[in-house]
């Protein structure tokens, strides 16, 4: 927040310095794209940095939103994803093909997107709904299963692995924080290392063949681990210093695959080395630590819980991307928010981000009526 | 809102900020994970990624180097490198293949298994590797592809080099030839990338193949850099190949030339040496394929008439080749006989014959009474059988073996056949029988179990010139030790030298003396029985004839070069082989002279070596042309 005589009110209240890190991020991200084009703003870095500052403004505008107008309409937005998802899964039935998206006039929408945030905002709403004392019965866990759990069903049947993961792990942060016993966290873990040997079964060939080589990479380097290692030694060449910005032959003569969507983490380090790599997971870790600074100090238990939820979307969708740029897990197709190229990823983020500022200019008015 | 389990709205924000602090660590431990991750791939494995982003990003053409050159003992050039035309496609210039090629084919005269051959390298090939369509084309063909090159984008034409052999078949079997790399050499190379270039060729025969390591060099590359789909980004800065190293040999270009020419049309071989150090003067084996055409790769007709030839143009005499030695073993059982204490002046009566066991050996005349000089002048058998008879034959076979009959020398030459000494020793073990006298007696002769080669051929008489245990030599490097003595009493040299300056002067070569004034040459004419022929497929009455052989050296008073000769059928030695030795040997001391007796044999068989074996190829070429073009 600035404050000065000369920049208007409204403007001046605005969280500035989460807008400046997440325009500093999109616009390395951007630097980035130009970069992995070969030096062009075409195909990549204009289209991008269209759609980046087109959200940012949505997110601004998000900021005015009541908690209350949130509140209000989080069930009927989760239902309307749900029937959303439903209706894709319906139309991949009738076209007899995977289908991940809706056509609707110019705009193509992928209703698992809106999950994200959507789940987060129902189960924090359904929290705060359920006394302090029902926190640990049976009632208070049952229908946030139901609610996580049908959603993420559906998006792993579309088959989107990536997306479905990211909801489950959204969801359970929100249970957890919401208070529920331990063992809800503890079973589930035990069953998974029961049940992953017999779901490994049930995956999809091309899902089972990304486990297998991220289980074991040099196996393949030129089939299914060619994504892994090729990776690996962009990141791995880039050193301390990079190879320069325009400089990183991984992704300028086509060895890295995907180097401008899911693998633009392993672009950027080819070039900026293991400096730009610090650089931007700090600002990522400083964007979280906003959205969870924004947690702690709500007034509201649905304001922590959503606040909390969102940052942790955030962080999720970092985390499994950098993990699996470098080789620590599966790829599953979770992009890079606001540097790999594409939409959906930096609309929900900034969905998330203009959440999170809608929360906390709640509580600065709160607080400034109260005090 | 009651119980011992009762949760209120106070102990649910106490759990609330205790996982909050839970989930804010376990974030910042990924953070920490994920920073320690990339420090760990970009600064402890830094090196082994920079290397294999370094061995994605750039390939290697490799440049092969221009091959060594092969000279004589003057410095005078044997195998060369010509420049030619290639024509060759870059598949990943080329637009409309099936266009082009036709287009190429028609232009070059491309035979349809070229055609094929090429679509097939095609698709085989990587984007940035030529493909070969044509090598060794005419000027005429490179410059109509090279106006048309912008019509025909993937083509390139270039200069390359070609093997150049200027003397053809008469170094034939001395150098082999070079080739394509087969599967099987480009395997046991680890598969070299250099083997297979279009147009590269390593040696596939004689010294081009046991040279190879110094003749082949270190081929440069083109070092370039590509996309993942093989596309050419940049050429980087090139590393430059290295041509072969020149190899000097003992050959006298010149005297190999002109033996190969006089041996005219007849099968045989011939060596000759330097006496004072054993270098190889000539190494001729005839007749001979043309190794310039064998390089370029020959038809499959061509080969047909090579193979079939009974002359075997193919088989490598000198090297290969096993004959009985005839009567040219006859100084050195002379020589043999005198360390055994046998007095040179002794005379045996020769009356056309002597009774051996059981069995009567008919000489080829009655040379009445002789002594060894005589005997060795005249070849004498009576003599050496009734003397061989009279020594050890284990001591008399060990000293013709010494003197290089049965012995096999360090030569760079891919394979060597020694043939084989007898002795009675060797006899028990391989027949398991003991020696008897007619096998002394056939052995005196060179006959019987005696087979000899026809480098052999021209040690013997070197190492009898010279007193000097000679090593035969082919190349000019390398260290040169002095022979060792050959530790036989001079005076019993003399006597054997003298005998042989008796062949020529007045014995059974007396027809081939030198024609010159100062040089007298010494000698010693073989006729050897031919059998195992009929195994080698001859036929008709050529291949029915005994061998000829004559062994020489000269001056005779001062021993320079030694010559051995055998003429395949060639009848008599002293009628086939010591006429081609007197030349060889008058080309030495006076080449026009030499020349001059040479040129109306030439014109008797149809020509020099040269004319003779371009009309035989365009005769092979026009008969494995299709009958109607």
């Amino acid at each position: 927040m600035i404050t000065s005589a000369i920049i208007p009110r409204p403007l001046a209240r605005l969280p500035w310095r989460l807008i400046f890190l997440v325009t500093g991020i999109a616009g390395f991200g951007l630097t980035v794209l130009y970069s992995a084009a070969g030096g062009a703003i075409h195909p990549w870095a204009l289209k991008q940095g269209a759609i980046f500052f087109f959200f940012l403004a949505v997110a601004i505008g998000m900021s005015w939103l009541k908690e209350s107008t949130i509140k209000a309409v989080t069930f009927p937005l989760y239902a309307v994803t749900l029937v959303m998802l439903i209706g894709v899964e319906a139309l991949g039935f009738v076209s007899k093909g995977a289908q991940r998206w809706l056509d609707i006039g110019p705009i193509r929408l992928q209703p698992s997107e809106f999950m994200k945030p959507a789940i987060v905002l129902t189960l924090a709403r359904f929290y705060e709904l359920v006394p302090p004392g029902q926190t640990r019965k049976a009632r208070a866990i049952w229908p946030a299963m139901l609610l996580l759990g049908i959603p993420a069903f559906l998006i792993l049947a579309q088959p989107d692995l990536g997306t479905c993961i990211m909801v489950l792990l959204c969801g359970v942060t929100v249970m957890f924080l919401a208070g529920l016993p331990m063992w809800i966290f503890a079973a589930p873990a035990v069953a998974i290392a029961i049940a992953a040997p017999i779901a490994y079964q049930m995956l999809h060939g091309y899902q089972r063949k990304r486990i297998d080589v991220f289980l074991d990479p040099e196996s393949d380097p030129l089939g299914a681990g060619y994504h892994i290692a090729q990776s690996k030694i962009a990141i791995g060449s880039g050193g301390f210093w990079g190879k320069g910005f325009l400089h990183g032959s991984q992704s300028h003569l086509d060895y890295l695959p995907e180097g401008h969507t899911d693998f633009v983490f392993a672009t950027m380090a080819e070039e900026w080395g293991l400096v730009g790599g610090i650089i931007l997971i700090c600002a990522f870790g400083a964007v979280i630590r906003w959205g969870m600074g924004v947690s702690r100090n709500a007034r509201s238990r649905f304001a922590q819980l959503a606040a909390a939820g969102l940052s942790a979307a955030i962080f999720f969708y970092v985390s499994i991307n950098l993990m699996m740029v470098m080789g620590l897990a599966p790829v599953v197709g979770v992009p890079l928010p606001l540097v790999s190229f594409g939409g959906s990823a930096v609309m929900t983020v900034m969905l998330c981000i203009g959440l999170l500022m809608a929360l906390e200019r709640q509580q600065r008015t709160h607080s400034r009526t109260l005090g | 809102m009651s119980g011992a389990k009762r949760v209120t709205a106070a102990h649910q924000s106490l759990t609330f900020s205790r996982r909050m602090m839970l989930l804010t660590g376990a974030q910042a431990a990924v953070g920490a994970l994920l920073i320690g991750r990339m420090g760990w791939l970009s600064i402890a494995e830094n090196a082994k990624y920079q290397l294999l982003s370094e061995s994605n990003r750039v390939q290697l053409i490799p440049v092969p180097p221009r091959r060594g050159w092969i000279i004589d003992r003057v410095g005078k050039p044997i195998a060369i490198n010509r420049s030619s035309f290639r024509v060759d496609l870059i598949p990943q210039q080329l637009e409309h293949p099936e266009k082009i090629v036709t287009t190429l084919a028609g232009l070059l005269q491309l035979s349809s298994d070229d055609v094929d051959r090429i679509f097939t390298d095609l698709k085989r090939g990587q984007g940035f590797q030529p493909v070969q369509v044509a090598e060794n084309v005419s000027y005429e063909q490179y410059a109509a592809i090279t106006v048309r090159l912008p019509d025909l984008p993937g083509v390139q034409a270039t200069r390359g080099y070609s093997r150049y052999y200027p003397d053809g078949p008469a170094v034939a079997h001395l150098l082999g030839y070079i080739g394509t790399a087969n599967a099987k050499e480009y395997a046991a190379e680890d598969k070299n990338p250099l083997l297979i270039i279009p147009g590269f060729k390593i040696g596939k025969q004689g010294l081009e193949q046991t040279l190879e390591p110094q003749l082949r060099g270190t081929p440069g590359g083109q070092r370039i850099e590509v996309t993942a789909r093989g596309k050419l980004v940049k050429e980087l800065d090139p590393k430059p190949d290295r041509s072969g190293n020149t190899v000097q040999l003992t050959i006298d270009q010149g005297l190999q030339q002109y033996a190969a020419r006089r041996m005219g049309d007849q099968s045989g071989a011939l060596v000759a040496m330097d006496v004072a150090s054993g270098d190889m003067l000539a190494f001729v084996s005839m007749p001979a394929f043309d190794p310039n055409s064998f390089s370029d790769g020959i038809g499959r007709r061509e080969w047909q008439m090579l193979s079939q030839n009974d002359h075997i143009p193919l088989l490598n005499k000198v090297a290969q080749g096993l004959y009985p030695s005839g009567s040219t073993i006859k100084p050195a059982m002379a020589l043999a006989f005198l360390k055994q204490g046998i007095d040179p002046k002794q005379r045996v009566y020769c009356a056309g014959g002597v009774q051996v066991g059981n069995r009567y050996f008919r000489d080829d005349a009655a040379h009445g009474s002789v002594d060894m000089q005589e005997a060795i002048a005249r070849s004498c058998n009576t003599y050496f059988w009734t003397m061989g008879l009279r020594t050890d034959p284990q001591m008399t076979t060990d000293m013709v073996n010494y003197l290089g009959y049965g012995e096999q020398f360090n030569l760079p030459i891919p394979s060597q056949r020694f043939g084989t000494m007898p002795n009675p020793e060797w006899l028990k073990r391989k027949y398991d029988r003991q020696w008897q006298g007619y096998d002394t007696a056939n052995t005196s002769i060179g006959q019987g179990y005696v087979l000899i080669n026809p480098i052999q051929l021209a040690v013997m008489p070197a190492r009898i010139a010279s007193g000097k245990l000679l090593q035969p030599r082919l190349l000019m490097a390398g260290q040169r030790q002095a022979p060792a003595d050959l530790g036989i009493d001079p005076e019993f040299l003399a006597i054997v030298r003298a005998g042989m300056a008796g062949v020529v002067d007045h014995g059974t070569a007396a027809g081939s003396k030198l024609p010159l004034e100062a040089v007298k040459m010494a000698g010693k004419t073989g006729t050897a029985q031919v059998y195992r022929l009929i195994s080698r497929g001859h036929q008709g009455n050529w291949n029915l004839r005994d061998h000829a052989l004559f062994i020489a050296f000269a001056p005779a008073d001062k021993p320079r070069y030694a010559i051995g000769c055998i003429i395949e059928h060639g009848g008599f030695g002293a009628s086939a082989a010591a006429p081609i030795v007197r030349d060889c040997m008058t080309y030495m001391f006076d080449p026009q002279k030499a020349l001059a007796a040479l040129a109306p044999l030439e014109q008797q068989w149809g020509g020099t070596l040269a004319e003779r074996n371009a009309r035989q190829l365009s005769a092979i070429r026009s008969a494995a042309l299709p009958p109607s073009a």
